[in-house]
């Protein structure tokens, strides 16, 4: 448990803890995943913590939430590096990295003006690869590959 | 179900290429065969094709076939601001079949996606052309008598041009050996080098046409255009540097043959027209039947 490390947020009874955020990632990280649309959930987050790894991080907490795994790797674009604890009263039961997904789907742009999702209502449709630890997203409809820089993700 | 749609070369396989050579073939011992009676085809074009849309609906009249569509958006709803996405709903109700060009990158994809009926793509942007590469391939086989072993020369702009792009990839399946001629501004991009290298096959790269195309079974022609150069003066430096003419073809080998996706500029000189190696104008006539053979193919016809 690296609770001793995240005083600055408190714990909570179930959920999910999702760390080692690159700060600048955080509002992405809440977007990809909904998480200003919840109803009911308490959601607390840090942000601006010290990191060894990132610099600076956040870390977002979300109570009695369990994501399906093709929810979480989303986060993979913005939040390559982080770290998912699955909370069942008050315990890590499960702890897992993201992977980057082989498909992202209406969360990214195309950044050829000529493809045809930047003129109609069409969700993006990429897949995906690394390359020299960058990640590349490859348009379903154009071809044309994507710089995830260039991907604005929203 | 399979859907039966042609948007790019990397929708069909070996076997399906060689399929379509088979059908082409049969197509232009007998090209009038009422295998489309009672369909129609919808010939959208959002940008203006005369030559791909005059060979489509050729090609659906010598199939009995009937065909509504457009060659512009200027006097159809388009113009008024409808979306691709509706124009495709509407025509799938129609017709059997859609044929389709527009100016925009992935909208056959698109279309695809949306259509009750198969989509053939005749050109997005500067995308995909498939049905070209397929006519490219069975003027390929019908001149040299196979599509294995040979030697291609691919000249002009190899940066750019999605035809070159697209039979390099139809190619590999039958262990070709390239030339690339181009101007270093034009040269063929790396993930195509890294394509071929993958699966093994030989290639080389010049900067010169001759001597370079004595050796080549197929010597495939493309424009080198003006608005593809960053700077207008290396444009004029190699503009009449990838021209063919008639004189250099003396040392070629007897059973080479001239490709050009059509129209041309400068850059075959016309003295080479008369010369039994030029074959682009058979090539687009080779159009209509390899166009019958895709349309039978999508509507699972034979
Ligand atoms: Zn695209």
């Amino acid at each position: 448990m690296e609770n001793e490390k995240v005083l600055s947020v408190s714990a909570i009874e179930n959920g999910t803890v999702i760390d080692h955020i690159p700060a600048q990632s955080l509002f992405k990280v809440i977007s990809l995943l909904n998480l200003d649309k919840l109803a009911d959930n308490q959601v607390t987050f840090g942000y601006n913590l010290k990191s060894k790894q990132l610099g600076m991080k956040a870390i977002i907490k979300v109570s009695e939430k369990f994501f399906e795994d093709i929810e979480l790797d989303k986060i993979a674009l913005v939040a390559p590096n982080a770290k998912l604890n699955i909370i069942k009263n008050y315990n890590v039961v499960e702890k897992r990295l993201v992977k980057v997904p082989e498909k992202v789907i209406g969360i990214a742009h195309c950044m050829n003006p000529k493809c045809i999702t930047n003129h109609e209502k069409i969700p993006t449709k990429f897949t995906t690869s690394t390359t020299g630890g960058n990640i590349v997203l490859r348009c379903c409809y154009c071809d044309k590959c994507t710089d995830i820089e260039h991907a604005e993700i929203f | 179900m399979k859907n039966r749609s042609l948007v790019a070369i990397s929708d069909y396989s070996k076997d399906d290429y060689l399929e379509i050579m088979e059908l082409a073939a049969q197509f232009e011992k007998n090209p009038v065969q009422k295998i489309l009676d009672g369909k129609v085809v919808a010939t959208l074009f959002f940008e203006p094709s005369t030559r791909t849309r005059l060979s489509f609906e050729s090609a659906v009249n010598r199939l009995g076939g009937k065909v509504l569509g457009f060659s512009d958006t200027s006097q159809t709803s388009v113009s008024k601001g409808e979306t691709l996405k509706d124009t495709i709903k509407m025509v799938s109700c129609y017709a059997d079949l859609i044929v389709m060009r527009h100016p925009l990158e992935g909208a056959a994809r698109y279309a695809s996606e949306i259509s009750k009926v198969p989509i053939i793509n005749a050109g997005d942007g500067a995308n995909q052309h498939p049905t070209q590469c397929l006519l490219d391939l069975y003027s390929i086989k019908k001149t040299q008598g196979t599509l294995d072993n040979l030697k291609i020369t691919m000249v002009g702009d190899l940066k750019y041009g999605r035809t070159v792009h697209s039979l390099l990839m139809a190619m590999s399946y039958f262990n070709p050996s390239f030339s690339f001629i181009a101007p270093e501004e034009l040269r063929l991009p790396d993930e195509y080098k890294q394509f071929l290298k993958q699966r093994n096959i030989k290639f080389e790269e010049h900067t010169e046409m001759a001597p370079n195309i004595n050796d080549a079974d197929i010597i495939y022609m493309t424009r080198v255009q003006r608005e593809r150069f960053a700077d207008p003066l290396e444009y004029e430096k190699v503009k009449n540097v990838y021209v063919l003419r008639n004189s250099m073809l003396d040392n070629t080998k007897p059973n080479v043959k001239i490709l050009h996706p059509l129209p041309r500029v400068n850059e075959i000189s016309t003295d080479v027209d008369d010369n039994p190696k030029a074959y682009y104008f058979e090539q687009a006539q080779n159009a209509v039947y390899t166009r019958q053979a895709i349309i039978c193919k999508t509507l699972q016809l034979l």
